[in-house]
Protein backbone atom coordinates (compact mmCIF):
# COMPACT_ATOMS: atom_id res chain seq x y z
CA UNK A 1 0.00 0.00 0.00
CA UNK A 2 0.85 3.63 -0.54
CA UNK A 3 -0.70 6.84 0.01
CA UNK A 4 -0.42 8.80 -3.23
CA UNK A 5 -1.85 12.52 -3.31
CA UNK A 6 -2.44 12.60 -7.09
CA UNK A 7 -3.17 9.29 -9.76
CA UNK A 8 -0.24 6.85 -9.67
CA UNK A 9 -0.82 5.75 -13.44
CA UNK A 10 1.50 7.60 -16.09
CA UNK A 11 0.92 7.83 -19.68
CA UNK A 12 3.87 9.50 -20.27
CA UNK A 13 7.58 7.58 -20.72
CA UNK A 14 11.25 8.39 -19.55
CA UNK A 15 13.44 9.01 -22.11
CA UNK A 16 11.69 12.11 -23.47
CA UNK A 17 14.31 14.82 -24.48
CA UNK A 18 12.84 18.05 -22.85
CA UNK A 19 15.85 19.83 -20.61
CA UNK A 20 17.03 19.27 -17.75
CA UNK A 21 14.20 20.51 -15.09
CA UNK A 22 11.39 21.23 -17.76
CA UNK A 23 8.54 22.44 -16.16
CA UNK A 24 6.18 21.68 -19.42
CA UNK A 25 7.13 17.76 -18.91
CA UNK A 26 5.86 18.06 -15.64
CA UNK A 27 2.56 19.73 -16.66
CA UNK A 28 2.29 17.18 -19.57
CA UNK A 29 2.21 14.33 -16.91
CA UNK A 30 -0.09 15.80 -14.43
CA UNK A 31 -2.54 16.61 -17.01
CA UNK A 32 -2.72 12.97 -18.45
CA UNK A 33 -2.41 11.47 -15.06
CA UNK A 34 -5.99 13.16 -14.20
CA UNK A 35 -7.53 12.88 -18.47
CA UNK A 36 -6.46 9.25 -18.83
CA UNK A 37 -6.07 7.34 -21.49
CA UNK A 38 -8.85 8.27 -23.24
CA UNK A 39 -7.79 11.19 -24.69
CA UNK A 40 -6.38 12.86 -27.99
CA UNK A 41 -3.61 15.36 -27.53
CA UNK A 42 -3.16 18.17 -30.80
CA UNK A 43 0.16 20.05 -30.38
CA UNK A 44 1.93 22.48 -32.58
CA UNK A 45 5.16 23.77 -33.08
CA UNK A 46 6.80 24.02 -29.62
CA UNK A 47 9.13 22.90 -27.42
CA UNK A 48 6.46 20.05 -26.43
CA UNK A 49 6.22 19.09 -30.70
CA UNK A 50 10.38 17.89 -29.98
CA UNK A 51 10.17 16.81 -26.44
CA UNK A 52 8.51 13.10 -27.83
CA UNK A 53 12.66 12.45 -29.29
CA UNK A 54 13.28 12.13 -33.05
CA UNK A 55 11.46 10.40 -35.23
CA UNK A 56 10.26 7.63 -34.58
CA UNK A 57 10.14 8.19 -31.07
CA UNK A 58 6.51 8.44 -29.14
CA UNK A 59 6.39 9.17 -25.40
CA UNK A 60 2.85 9.57 -25.03
CA UNK A 61 0.59 6.21 -24.52
CA UNK A 62 -2.14 8.67 -25.85
CA UNK A 63 -2.61 9.64 -29.88
CA UNK A 64 -0.80 12.72 -30.32
CA UNK A 65 -1.33 14.97 -33.48
CA UNK A 66 1.16 17.60 -34.54
CA UNK A 67 -0.66 20.27 -36.32
CA UNK A 68 0.90 23.34 -37.70
CA UNK A 69 2.07 26.17 -35.24
CA UNK A 70 -1.48 28.91 -35.45
CA UNK A 71 -4.20 26.05 -35.57
CA UNK A 72 -4.28 24.08 -32.13
CA UNK A 73 -7.95 25.38 -31.92
CA UNK A 74 -9.03 24.63 -35.02
CA UNK A 75 -7.37 21.32 -35.01
CA UNK A 76 -9.13 20.07 -31.29
CA UNK A 77 -12.21 21.03 -32.87
CA UNK A 78 -11.50 18.95 -35.92
CA UNK A 79 -10.89 16.08 -34.11
CA UNK A 80 -13.91 16.85 -31.83
CA UNK A 81 -16.46 16.81 -34.94
CA UNK A 82 -15.12 13.63 -36.31
CA UNK A 83 -15.15 11.76 -33.12
CA UNK A 84 -19.19 12.94 -32.73
CA UNK A 85 -19.21 11.69 -36.42
CA UNK A 86 -18.06 8.00 -35.09
CA UNK A 87 -20.11 8.16 -31.85
CA UNK A 88 -17.52 8.80 -29.71
CA UNK A 89 -18.54 10.64 -26.82
CA UNK A 90 -15.91 9.53 -24.04
CA UNK A 91 -12.72 10.41 -25.87
CA UNK A 92 -11.25 13.99 -24.15
CA UNK A 93 -9.91 16.43 -27.02
CA UNK A 94 -7.25 18.66 -25.87
CA UNK A 95 -5.02 21.00 -27.32
CA UNK A 96 -1.73 21.14 -25.72
CA UNK A 97 0.48 25.00 -27.28
CA UNK A 98 3.04 27.17 -25.67
CA UNK A 99 2.59 30.54 -24.90
CA UNK A 100 3.59 32.13 -28.22
CA UNK A 101 1.40 29.20 -29.97
CA UNK A 102 -1.66 30.85 -27.69
CA UNK A 103 -1.20 33.83 -27.04
CA UNK A 104 0.30 35.16 -30.21
CA UNK A 105 -0.07 32.92 -33.40
CA UNK A 106 -2.95 30.69 -32.84
CA UNK A 107 -4.66 33.10 -31.17
CA UNK A 108 -7.65 33.49 -33.37
CA UNK A 109 -7.64 29.88 -34.18
CA UNK A 110 -8.72 29.41 -30.14
CA UNK A 111 -11.01 32.30 -29.77
CA UNK A 112 -13.00 30.96 -33.05
CA UNK A 113 -13.03 27.33 -31.11
CA UNK A 114 -14.07 28.56 -27.64
CA UNK A 115 -16.67 31.05 -29.97
CA UNK A 116 -17.98 28.20 -31.63
CA UNK A 117 -18.56 26.25 -28.30
CA UNK A 118 -16.36 23.23 -29.37
CA UNK A 119 -16.46 21.13 -26.62
CA UNK A 120 -12.47 20.54 -25.75
CA UNK A 121 -9.62 21.72 -23.48
CA UNK A 122 -7.02 24.01 -24.53
CA UNK A 123 -3.71 23.48 -22.14
CA UNK A 124 -1.16 26.83 -22.66
CA UNK A 125 1.72 25.61 -21.12
CA UNK A 126 3.48 29.38 -20.26
CA UNK A 127 7.03 29.29 -19.99
CA UNK A 128 6.40 32.96 -21.32
CA UNK A 129 8.50 32.81 -24.64
CA UNK A 130 9.57 31.09 -27.63
CA UNK A 131 11.93 28.77 -25.81
CA UNK A 132 12.11 26.09 -28.83
CA UNK A 133 13.69 28.38 -31.42
CA UNK A 134 15.57 30.00 -28.84
CA UNK A 135 14.08 32.18 -26.15
CA UNK A 136 12.57 35.09 -28.41
CA UNK A 137 9.67 37.13 -26.26
CA UNK A 138 6.12 36.45 -26.91
CA UNK A 139 3.42 38.46 -25.27
CA UNK A 140 3.08 36.41 -22.52
CA UNK A 141 6.62 37.07 -21.65
CA UNK A 142 6.60 39.23 -18.78
CA UNK A 143 7.72 42.83 -18.17
CA UNK A 144 11.23 43.12 -17.03
CA UNK A 145 11.90 40.04 -18.62
CA UNK A 146 15.54 39.64 -20.57
CA UNK A 147 14.78 37.27 -24.16
CA UNK A 148 16.60 37.39 -27.14
CA UNK A 149 14.54 39.70 -29.05
CA UNK A 150 14.30 42.23 -26.02
CA UNK A 151 18.32 41.89 -24.68
CA UNK A 152 18.84 44.71 -22.40
CA UNK A 153 22.08 46.28 -22.34
CA UNK A 154 22.75 49.82 -21.90
CA UNK A 155 20.00 51.02 -23.64
CA UNK A 156 17.87 48.53 -21.35
CA UNK A 157 15.48 46.81 -24.07
CA UNK A 158 13.94 44.40 -22.10
CA UNK A 159 10.92 43.53 -22.39
CA UNK A 160 9.17 47.05 -21.25
CA UNK A 161 4.88 45.82 -22.23
CA UNK A 162 3.08 43.48 -19.26
CA UNK A 163 2.46 40.32 -19.73
CA UNK A 164 -0.74 39.89 -22.01
CA UNK A 165 -3.69 37.79 -19.87
CA UNK A 166 -5.03 34.98 -22.37
CA UNK A 167 -7.18 33.95 -19.30
CA UNK A 168 -8.75 37.30 -19.12
CA UNK A 169 -9.00 37.51 -22.90
CA UNK A 170 -10.87 33.79 -22.55
CA UNK A 171 -12.84 34.94 -19.77
CA UNK A 172 -13.95 38.31 -22.15
CA UNK A 173 -15.44 35.03 -24.76
CA UNK A 174 -17.95 34.11 -22.15
CA UNK A 175 -16.08 31.03 -21.37
CA UNK A 176 -17.76 28.30 -19.21
CA UNK A 177 -14.47 26.88 -17.23
CA UNK A 178 -11.14 28.72 -17.62
CA UNK A 179 -8.18 28.48 -14.75
CA UNK A 180 -4.82 29.09 -13.86
CA UNK A 181 -2.45 26.31 -12.90
CA UNK A 182 0.76 25.40 -12.12
CA UNK A 183 3.51 22.39 -11.76
CA UNK A 184 4.33 23.26 -7.78
CA UNK A 185 0.54 22.40 -6.79
CA UNK A 186 0.03 19.05 -8.32
CA UNK A 187 -3.09 18.23 -6.23
CA UNK A 188 -4.67 21.60 -7.51
CA UNK A 189 -3.99 21.03 -11.02
CA UNK A 190 -5.02 17.59 -10.98
CA UNK A 191 -8.71 18.76 -9.40
CA UNK A 192 -8.99 21.65 -12.33
CA UNK A 193 -8.11 19.28 -14.91
CA UNK A 194 -10.75 16.86 -13.32
CA UNK A 195 -13.36 19.96 -13.23
CA UNK A 196 -12.63 20.85 -16.71
CA UNK A 197 -13.89 17.00 -17.53
CA UNK A 198 -17.11 17.59 -16.03
CA UNK A 199 -18.13 20.63 -18.62
CA UNK A 200 -19.62 20.52 -21.41
CA UNK A 201 -17.92 23.19 -24.28
CA UNK A 202 -14.52 25.31 -24.18
CA UNK A 203 -12.18 24.73 -21.43
CA UNK A 204 -9.10 27.04 -21.25
CA UNK A 205 -6.10 25.98 -18.59
CA UNK A 206 -3.18 27.97 -18.29
CA UNK A 207 -0.07 26.51 -16.88
CA UNK A 208 2.91 28.20 -15.64
CA UNK A 209 5.71 26.24 -16.69
CA UNK A 210 8.91 27.28 -15.51
CA UNK A 211 12.02 26.67 -18.10
CA UNK A 212 15.00 26.60 -16.64
CA UNK A 213 16.91 27.30 -20.07
CA UNK A 214 15.04 30.25 -20.82
CA UNK A 215 14.68 31.56 -17.33
CA UNK A 216 18.25 31.13 -16.64
CA UNK A 217 17.55 29.41 -13.58
CA UNK A 218 18.97 26.21 -11.61
CA UNK A 219 16.81 23.11 -13.22
CA UNK A 220 16.44 22.25 -9.87
CA UNK A 221 15.01 24.81 -8.89
CA UNK A 222 11.73 24.70 -11.27
CA UNK A 223 9.03 23.23 -8.79
CA UNK A 224 10.24 25.89 -6.47
CA UNK A 225 10.00 28.67 -8.68
CA UNK A 226 6.18 27.69 -9.86
CA UNK A 227 5.58 27.99 -6.13
CA UNK A 228 7.25 31.51 -5.67
CA UNK A 229 5.55 32.53 -8.57
CA UNK A 230 1.99 31.98 -6.76
CA UNK A 231 2.98 32.96 -3.12
CA UNK A 232 4.73 36.50 -4.55
CA UNK A 233 0.94 37.00 -6.42
CA UNK A 234 3.18 37.09 -9.78
CA UNK A 235 0.72 34.20 -11.17
CA UNK A 236 -2.23 33.87 -8.85
CA UNK A 237 -3.96 30.62 -8.93
CA UNK A 238 -7.61 31.12 -9.67
CA UNK A 239 -10.72 29.61 -11.31
CA UNK A 240 -13.04 31.47 -13.40
CA UNK A 241 -16.48 28.66 -13.34
CA UNK A 242 -19.82 29.55 -14.84
CA UNK A 243 -19.19 33.58 -14.45
CA UNK A 244 -17.53 33.38 -10.70
CA UNK A 245 -13.93 33.66 -9.90
CA UNK A 246 -12.79 31.49 -7.32
CA UNK A 247 -9.25 32.15 -5.98
CA UNK A 248 -7.59 28.80 -5.14
CA UNK A 249 -4.87 29.96 -2.43
CA UNK A 250 -4.09 33.06 -1.43
CA UNK A 251 -0.61 31.77 0.48
CA UNK A 252 1.04 34.02 2.70
CA UNK A 253 2.75 37.02 0.49
CA UNK A 254 6.40 36.91 -0.17
CA UNK A 255 8.24 39.74 -2.01
CA UNK A 256 8.33 39.51 -6.16
CA UNK A 257 12.00 39.86 -5.15
CA UNK A 258 12.09 36.34 -4.00
CA UNK A 259 10.94 35.01 -7.24
CA UNK A 260 12.97 37.49 -9.86
CA UNK A 261 16.24 37.00 -7.83
CA UNK A 262 16.91 33.10 -8.92
CA UNK A 263 15.87 33.72 -12.33
CA UNK A 264 18.75 35.32 -14.91
CA UNK A 265 16.12 36.59 -16.83
CA UNK A 266 15.59 39.54 -14.18
CA UNK A 267 19.16 39.67 -13.46
CA UNK A 268 19.73 43.59 -15.14
CA UNK A 269 16.79 44.88 -12.85
CA UNK A 270 17.80 47.58 -10.47
CA UNK A 271 15.64 48.06 -6.73
CA UNK A 272 13.47 50.85 -8.55
CA UNK A 273 12.62 48.58 -11.16
CA UNK A 274 11.71 45.54 -8.63
CA UNK A 275 9.61 47.81 -6.88
CA UNK A 276 7.31 48.38 -9.87
CA UNK A 277 6.95 44.87 -10.56
CA UNK A 278 5.90 44.59 -6.88
CA UNK A 279 3.31 47.83 -6.85
CA UNK A 280 2.27 46.51 -10.42
CA UNK A 281 1.57 43.07 -8.78
CA UNK A 282 -0.20 44.14 -5.55
CA UNK A 283 -2.28 45.96 -8.06
CA UNK A 284 -3.49 42.93 -9.87
CA UNK A 285 -4.24 40.93 -6.97
CA UNK A 286 -6.40 43.47 -5.87
CA UNK A 287 -8.43 43.40 -8.78
CA UNK A 288 -8.44 40.09 -8.99
CA UNK A 289 -9.67 39.73 -5.22
CA UNK A 290 -12.23 42.37 -6.88
CA UNK A 291 -13.57 40.40 -9.50
CA UNK A 292 -13.80 37.58 -6.81
CA UNK A 293 -15.95 39.36 -4.79
CA UNK A 294 -17.80 41.05 -7.12
CA UNK A 295 -18.87 37.98 -9.11
CA UNK A 296 -19.81 35.86 -6.14
CA UNK A 297 -22.40 38.50 -4.73
CA UNK A 298 -23.58 38.55 -8.44
CA UNK A 299 -24.06 35.09 -8.66
CA UNK A 300 -25.14 34.09 -5.39
CA UNK B 1 -1.48 5.69 -59.47
CA UNK B 2 -1.43 2.64 -57.17
CA UNK B 3 2.00 3.58 -55.40
CA UNK B 4 -0.27 6.57 -53.39
CA UNK B 5 -1.83 3.72 -51.80
CA UNK B 6 1.56 2.61 -50.18
CA UNK B 7 2.36 6.22 -48.97
CA UNK B 8 0.61 6.27 -45.29
CA UNK B 9 -1.48 9.32 -44.71
CA UNK B 10 0.44 10.68 -42.15
CA UNK B 11 3.62 9.40 -40.58
CA UNK B 12 3.19 7.44 -37.46
CA UNK B 13 6.07 7.60 -34.58
CA UNK B 14 5.93 4.61 -32.38
CA UNK B 15 8.59 3.72 -30.87
CA UNK B 16 8.47 4.29 -27.07
CA UNK B 17 10.83 7.00 -26.04
CA UNK B 18 12.33 4.62 -22.84
CA UNK B 19 15.04 3.39 -25.47
CA UNK B 20 16.72 6.87 -25.07
CA UNK B 21 18.94 6.26 -22.65
CA UNK B 22 18.72 9.73 -21.08
CA UNK B 23 20.50 9.32 -18.05
CA UNK B 24 23.74 9.44 -19.92
CA UNK B 25 22.89 14.05 -19.55
CA UNK B 26 23.45 13.67 -15.90
CA UNK B 27 26.32 15.30 -13.89
CA UNK B 28 25.03 14.78 -10.47
CA UNK B 29 23.60 11.57 -9.92
CA UNK B 30 20.81 11.91 -6.91
CA UNK B 31 21.21 9.30 -4.26
CA UNK B 32 18.39 8.30 -1.92
CA UNK B 33 19.06 8.23 1.60
CA UNK B 34 16.81 4.99 2.64
CA UNK B 35 17.61 5.25 6.11
CA UNK B 36 16.16 8.70 5.98
CA UNK B 37 13.37 8.71 3.53
CA UNK B 38 10.17 8.80 4.82
CA UNK B 39 8.48 7.27 1.75
CA UNK B 40 6.18 10.87 1.21
CA UNK B 41 6.81 9.47 -2.69
CA UNK B 42 6.91 13.78 -3.37
CA UNK B 43 10.05 12.74 -5.20
CA UNK B 44 8.37 10.69 -7.27
CA UNK B 45 5.69 13.00 -7.54
CA UNK B 46 7.36 16.01 -9.10
CA UNK B 47 9.97 14.47 -11.14
CA UNK B 48 9.61 15.53 -14.44
CA UNK B 49 11.31 12.39 -16.16
CA UNK B 50 8.91 10.03 -14.83
CA UNK B 51 12.54 8.86 -13.53
CA UNK B 52 11.16 7.45 -10.12
CA UNK B 53 9.30 4.37 -9.49
CA UNK B 54 7.60 3.38 -6.44
CA UNK B 55 9.24 -0.26 -6.16
CA UNK B 56 7.92 -2.88 -3.34
CA UNK B 57 9.93 -3.77 -0.08
CA UNK B 58 12.69 -6.04 -0.27
CA UNK B 59 16.16 -4.25 -0.06
CA UNK B 60 13.68 -0.82 0.29
CA UNK B 61 12.03 -1.64 2.82
CA UNK B 62 11.72 0.54 5.38
CA UNK B 63 13.35 0.10 8.73
CA UNK B 64 10.97 2.47 10.70
CA UNK B 65 8.37 0.45 11.73
CA UNK B 66 5.89 3.11 11.86
CA UNK B 67 6.58 4.17 8.13
CA UNK B 68 6.35 -0.02 7.31
CA UNK B 69 3.01 0.09 8.67
CA UNK B 70 1.98 2.69 6.32
CA UNK B 71 3.84 1.96 3.01
CA UNK B 72 5.09 -0.79 1.76
CA UNK B 73 6.75 0.61 -1.32
CA UNK B 74 9.80 2.98 -1.92
CA UNK B 75 10.72 5.73 -4.33
CA UNK B 76 13.47 4.05 -6.55
CA UNK B 77 15.46 6.25 -9.12
CA UNK B 78 15.52 4.64 -13.16
CA UNK B 79 19.75 5.85 -13.82
CA UNK B 80 18.71 4.57 -17.17
CA UNK B 81 16.45 7.67 -17.80
CA UNK B 82 17.23 10.21 -14.63
CA UNK B 83 18.97 13.31 -16.65
CA UNK B 84 20.32 14.46 -12.98
CA UNK B 85 18.13 18.23 -13.14
CA UNK B 86 18.06 17.60 -9.00
CA UNK B 87 14.06 18.41 -8.91
CA UNK B 88 13.74 15.61 -6.33
CA UNK B 89 16.66 16.35 -3.94
CA UNK B 90 15.17 19.95 -3.93
CA UNK B 91 11.98 18.96 -2.86
CA UNK B 92 12.79 16.26 -0.52
CA UNK B 93 11.40 17.51 2.78
CA UNK B 94 13.46 15.66 4.99
CA UNK B 95 16.53 16.13 2.58
CA UNK B 96 17.60 12.41 1.88
CA UNK B 97 18.56 12.98 -1.82
CA UNK B 98 21.87 13.79 -2.27
CA UNK B 99 23.16 15.22 -5.85
CA UNK B 100 26.54 13.35 -6.17
CA UNK B 101 28.72 14.43 -9.04
CA UNK B 102 28.99 11.49 -11.45
CA UNK B 103 32.74 9.95 -11.96
C1 LIG C 1 4.14 29.33 -38.88
C2 LIG C 1 5.37 29.07 -38.11
N1 LIG C 1 6.14 30.10 -37.71
C3 LIG C 1 7.26 29.87 -37.00
C4 LIG C 1 7.63 28.59 -36.66
C5 LIG C 1 8.89 28.36 -35.88
N2 LIG C 1 8.66 27.99 -34.49
C6 LIG C 1 8.61 26.70 -34.10
S1 LIG C 1 8.41 26.52 -32.46
C7 LIG C 1 8.42 28.19 -32.22
C8 LIG C 1 8.32 28.77 -30.84
C9 LIG C 1 7.16 28.30 -30.05
O1 LIG C 1 7.01 29.04 -28.88
P1 LIG C 1 5.90 28.66 -27.82
O2 LIG C 1 4.61 28.50 -28.49
O3 LIG C 1 5.97 29.65 -26.71
O4 LIG C 1 6.36 27.23 -27.31
P2 LIG C 1 7.76 26.87 -26.59
O5 LIG C 1 8.75 26.59 -27.65
O6 LIG C 1 8.15 28.02 -25.73
O7 LIG C 1 7.50 25.65 -25.78
C10 LIG C 1 8.55 28.87 -33.45
C11 LIG C 1 8.63 30.32 -33.59
C12 LIG C 1 6.79 27.52 -37.10
N3 LIG C 1 7.07 26.25 -36.79
N4 LIG C 1 5.68 27.79 -37.81
S1 LIG D 1 13.61 25.04 -23.59
FE1 LIG D 1 12.40 25.18 -21.72
S2 LIG D 1 10.34 24.50 -22.22
FE2 LIG D 1 11.72 23.85 -23.86
S3 LIG D 1 12.28 21.72 -23.31
FE3 LIG D 1 13.84 23.10 -22.46
S4 LIG D 1 13.15 23.55 -20.38
FE4 LIG D 1 11.41 22.70 -21.49
S1 LIG E 1 17.30 14.25 -10.58
FE1 LIG E 1 15.52 14.98 -11.77
S2 LIG E 1 15.29 13.42 -13.39
FE2 LIG E 1 16.56 12.50 -11.80
S3 LIG E 1 15.13 11.40 -10.46
FE3 LIG E 1 15.46 13.45 -9.55
S4 LIG E 1 13.77 14.69 -10.37
FE4 LIG E 1 13.90 12.85 -11.69
MG1 LIG F 1 6.82 29.36 -24.83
Amino acid sequence: MVKLTIPEEEYMLPGHVACQGCGATIAMRYLLKALGGKTIVSIPACCWAVIPGVYPSRTLEVPLLYTAFETTGASISGIRAALDMMGDTETTVVGFAGDGGTADIGLQSLSGAVERGENVIYVMYDNEAYMNTGIQRSSSTPAGAWTTTTPGGSKKEWKKRPKKSVIEIMIAHDIQYAATLTVSYPEDFIKKVKRAMEIKGPKFLQVLSPCPTGWKSDPAKAVELARLAVQSRVFPLYEFDHGKYKISMKPKQVPVREYLKPQGRFRHLTDEEIETIQMHTDEQWEILLAKEKFTNELYK
Amino acid sequence: MSYLDEIPITPIADKPSTANRTGTWRTFRPIIEYEKCTRCMICWKFCPDVAITLENGGEYEATNDKIKQMVDKAPVIDYVHCKGCGICANECPVNAIQMVKEG
